[in-house]
């Protein structure tokens, strides 16, 4: 029995990293008392993943776990129990079962991400937005037009070149940001930060003292009733729900 | 939404922004507006030490059971964030609220070990709170310190307007009620240390003063005020069972040392060894009962979520109930996926037993603390081990599967001889020997046998608080050869050793046995940028000394001077119960090599049975 949960990460929780949100959820399991499985062994651990990875200082509507159930829970039930033992910051929004298939399952599904890139007054605060400048509206559309957007994708271990208009699905200006729908996933994956620093570059702005809060819609998996290559995805908690 | 006290770009920016930003599980959010006492509550190192400390979950859980008292914790901003917050002149603030410190009733600070003085400076300092408890103001919060090294405050006499000596758990109410009393009464901050100085167990500094004869030891220690007490009796818990105990501890989002549930099983330890101040101090031992922490088990757990459980206490073997609570806990939550860590533990059947149950035997090491490598040493410092028991106990574990064992030992106790030194290596390889005799088809590869050493500090209230100690040079050369004996060893492959640095040894003795008078060391040590001395890659020794020498405050009268039987010592004015006849009788033992026995085999007569608990009365219910 396998299900599937979405949460939001907003406010401070921002500044908390991947594994520390991992380890928490692990801890909220016990005190929610949420029927999870372990794996067996000699130290067996809860049988769980996470979808994607959030930067810290990312917030997000769109975070996913797949856990593993030894028994049956009612999912508003479990949703209720969740929030009870949640800090501000943390909330979750869905509780739902998912096939034991495998193609549903496990995080490889991930494909892509939406996330919306707001221009911010100040690196001091990611509360206060600033409006986007006239003079870099039209510059969108060129930036797209290039006919490849070639940055250096930096590593732990290495620097390399990489075009990443091909994981551009979409980037558009809307009321309150950039709107991006990015590849991701582990076949390929774009930080929306990468994007934005290759746009300011492109303008002739330096990325660096530009400050901009990133902030992650949701996650999608690709729709298999689809064409390998169409571009049509649905979100994470529609696969199958 | 709680607004934090640090801007984005620099939370972004330091390493682990989550150590400053509160709004953890469990802590506790109150409306300051219903507030009538703000406590700030400090263990002056890093947060993933401080969150790991015991003590602090139990004030930080009593203090915020009252209504009218919100305590909140801080810890030592980490170096990168220090200087972010001097340069940009941000006051340190509390977890929860997100408040000043400045703005705070109190500031309470844990004081756990001497190497962390500077960090105290550092939390006074970075608060905006004058150093100097004369300089402060009814504004200013009231600086208290607690913990083991308040059992010697006086090198921090300067910096503290108050100190708790003893448990937490007796006398905070009173304190806290004379607080509200005298603000309501439109009382002076004078008038509140006047008040607090009629408290039992409380101690004010600036209500005493030391004259000294012409060889720097002390000539008289005289309270100047009518409302200091002459002697400071320390507080004790009588009863453990029916007091405090966090049932839903603070849950920390990133991983701490101490990353658990914690259940104090005892305070105090029957054993009596004669360097172990701790076993002194909290004389005598009390257990709790051990229904009542199945149930603390069951609840915490619950409250926390924690995947693991461990025991606390100076010497879980000697728990009367041990194997009922360990049994317990591992048929109620290994299937849960709890694990359960056990302390070290005497090595017999029992504990190897339930070892084998609770820890991957290839992966586990066994734990010896013999503390000294020769027969005649382990008597002097009254350790009740003999080299059968380790022998013995190390076989029954290879038998068992086991081929790791660490050792701990000192070095530079009093009496100490080459010979003593060097049967260290030789246990080592005694022990390695025993290993090897079981047939080859039997054993799981080589043995690994990993002996550390530490240089052994002579601490007040203990019988060893007459000793000398020696300089750094010298310590250097008893662990080279100790070293230089390890090589000769048949199984030296399968033997490691390590020892610990002399130089903060030096400076950890000095601070121990110190006086007034080296307030102005700490003080400079900080002005010269010294911080987080514990942590090896912030030591810097030359710094301490040229703190020494910019102070003219000398290192040998403390560390390496003969101190005679009638002297007065800065620590003298606390009364632990334990008396200093007692201590100087066990100081003439060890130097005798004659042991004592334990508390439950008979009562020596140590003086503190006068507070009528524990072990002193427990064969008489």
């Amino acid at each position: 029995m396998k299900a599937r949960i979405k949460f939001r990460k907003y406010g401070v929780m921002r500044f908390i990293g991947h594994l520390d949100v991992m380890r928490f959820f692990q801890k909220s399991m016990r005190r929610a008392g949420i029927p999870i499985a372990f794996t067996g062994g000699y130290s067996p651990h809860m049988i769980m993943s996470f979808a994607q990875p959030l930067g810290v200082g990312v917030t997000s509507d769109g975070e996913y776990l797949d856990i593993e159930l030894k028994e049956e829970i009612d999912p508003p039930e479990a949703v209720r129990r969740l929030n009870e033992v949640m800090v501000e910051g943390i909330e979750v929004v869905n509780f739902c079962r998912i096939p034991d298939d495998k193609k549903y399952s496990g995080m490889t599904i991930v494909a892509a991400a939406s996330y919306k890139a707001i221009l911010l007054e100040s690196a001091r605060s990611a509360d206060v937005p600033r409006a986007f400048p006239v003079s870099w509206r039209g510059k969108l559309d060129e930036f797209l037009r290039q006919e490849s957007i070639v940055v250096l994708k930096k590593t732990k271990r290495s620097e390399t070149q990489a075009d990443i208009k091909p994981m551009i699905y979409q980037m558009k200006l809307e009321e309150d940001g950039i709107y991006l729908f990015l590849a991701a996933g582990s076949e390929q994956n774009l930080k929306p930060d990468l994007v934005i620093r290759a746009f300011l570059e492109f303008i002739g702005e330096d990325p660096d003292s530009v400050p901009f809060h990133y902030h992650r819609i949701d996650v999608y998996a690709r729709n298999m009733s689809e064409p390998k290559n169409s571009h049509k995805f649905i979100p994470l908690d529609s696969v199958s729900c | 939404m709680r607004k934090l006290a640090l801007n984005d770009e620099i939370l972004l920016k330091i390493e682990k922004p989550a150590r400053y930003i509160g709004n953890e599980v469990n802590s506790v959010m109150k409306d300051k507006s219903k507030i009538d006492i703000r406590f700030a509550m400090c263990f002056p190192d890093v947060y993933e030490i401080g969150m790991s400390h015991l003590g602090i979950q139990i004030l930080y859980d009593m203090f915020n059971r009252r209504e009218d008292v919100w305590c909140e914790r801080v810890y030592s901003p980490w170096t990168d964030l220090d200087q972010i917050m001097r340069e940009e002149q941000i006051p340190l603030f509390a977890l929860e609220s997100q408040d000043p410190i400045r703005e705070f009733d109190f500031l309470g600070i844990t004081i756990q070990y001497e190497m962390c003085y500077t960090n105290i400076l550092q939390v006074i300092d970075l608060s905006g709170i004058p150093l100097n408890a004369c300089d402060r103001g009814d504004s200013d919060p009231i600086v208290i310190g607690g913990g083991p090294c308040t059992y010697n405050p006086e090198p921090l006499a300067e910096f503290f307007d108050l100190f708790y000596i003893g448990d937490g758990e007796t006398v905070y109410d009173q304190l806290l009620d004379a607080y509200k009393e005298n603000k309501k009464n439109g009382g002076s901050r004078k008038d509140y240390l006047q008040k607090a100085a009629g408290i039992e167990g409380i101690y004010v500094p600036q209500f005493y003063e030391t004259e000294y004869k012409e060889d720097g030891t002390i000539a008289s220690f005289k309270p100047t005020d009518p409302h200091a007490r002459l002697t400071i009796q320390k507080q004790m818990v009588s009863d453990l069972t029916d007091t405090y105990y966090p049932m839903a501890p603070v849950v920390p989002f990133i991983k701490v040392t101490q990353d658990r549930v914690v259940l104090e099983i005892q305070r105090g330890c029957i054993r009596g060894c004669r360097f172990c101040q701790a076993g002194m101090l909290y004389r005598p031992t009390r257990e709790r009962e051990v229904e009542t922490l199945k149930r603390y088990a069951y609840t915490m757990l619950k409250n926390t979520g924690h995947e693991e459980i461990s025991l606390s206490s100076l010497s879980s073997s000697d728990y009367s109930q041990l194997k009922e609570l360990v049994t317990f806990l591992i048929k109620e939550f290994k299937d849960e996926g709890i694990n359960i860590s056990l302390p070290s533990l005497r090595i017999d059947a029992f504990s190897l037993d339930v070892m084998g149950k609770v820890q991957d035997i290839r992966k586990s090491s066994l734990t010896f603390a013999p503390e000294a490598g020769s027969q005649r040493m382990r008597d002097v410092i009254n350790k009740g081990l003999t080299e059968e028991i380790i022998l013995d106990g190390a076989g029954q574990a290879f038998e068992g599967g086991w081929n790791k064992v660490k050792l701990y030992f000192m070095l530079g106790l009093p009496t100490e001889t080459k010979e003593d030194m060097e049967a260290i290596p030789r246990l080592a390889d005694k022990i390695a020997r025993r290993y090897y005799e079981i047939p080859k088809d039997r054993r799981n590869g080589k043995c690994q046998i990993t002996t550390s050493t530490s240089f052994f500090i002579p601490k007040p209230f203990t019988p060893f608080q007459w000793a000398k100690m020696y300089d750094k040079e010298e310590y250097v050369a008893r662990a080279a050869m100790v070293k230089h004996e390890f090589q000769e060893q048949l199984n030296r492959k399968s033997l490691k050793y390590h020892w610990h640095e002399a130089d903060v040894t030096v400076l950890e003795g000095v601070f121990a046995r110190g006086d007034r008078r080296l307030s102005r060391v700490i003080r400079e040590a900080y002005r010269l940028g010294c911080l987080y001395d514990s942590w090896t890659e912030n030591f810097d020794n030359e710094r301490w000394m040229h703190a020494f020498e910019n102070t003219g405050v000398d290192i040998g009268f403390y560390n390496l001077r003969k101190r005679e039987r009638d002297e007065r010592f800065p620590w003298d004015f606390i009364d632990i119960g334990v008396t200093k006849d007692f201590l100087y009788q066990e100081w003439e033992r060890a130097l005798k090599g004659e042991v004592t026995p334990n508390c439950r085999v008979r009562c020596s007569g140590c003086g503190v049975m006068k507070y009528k608990g524990g072990v002193c009365v427990e064969s008489k219910n």
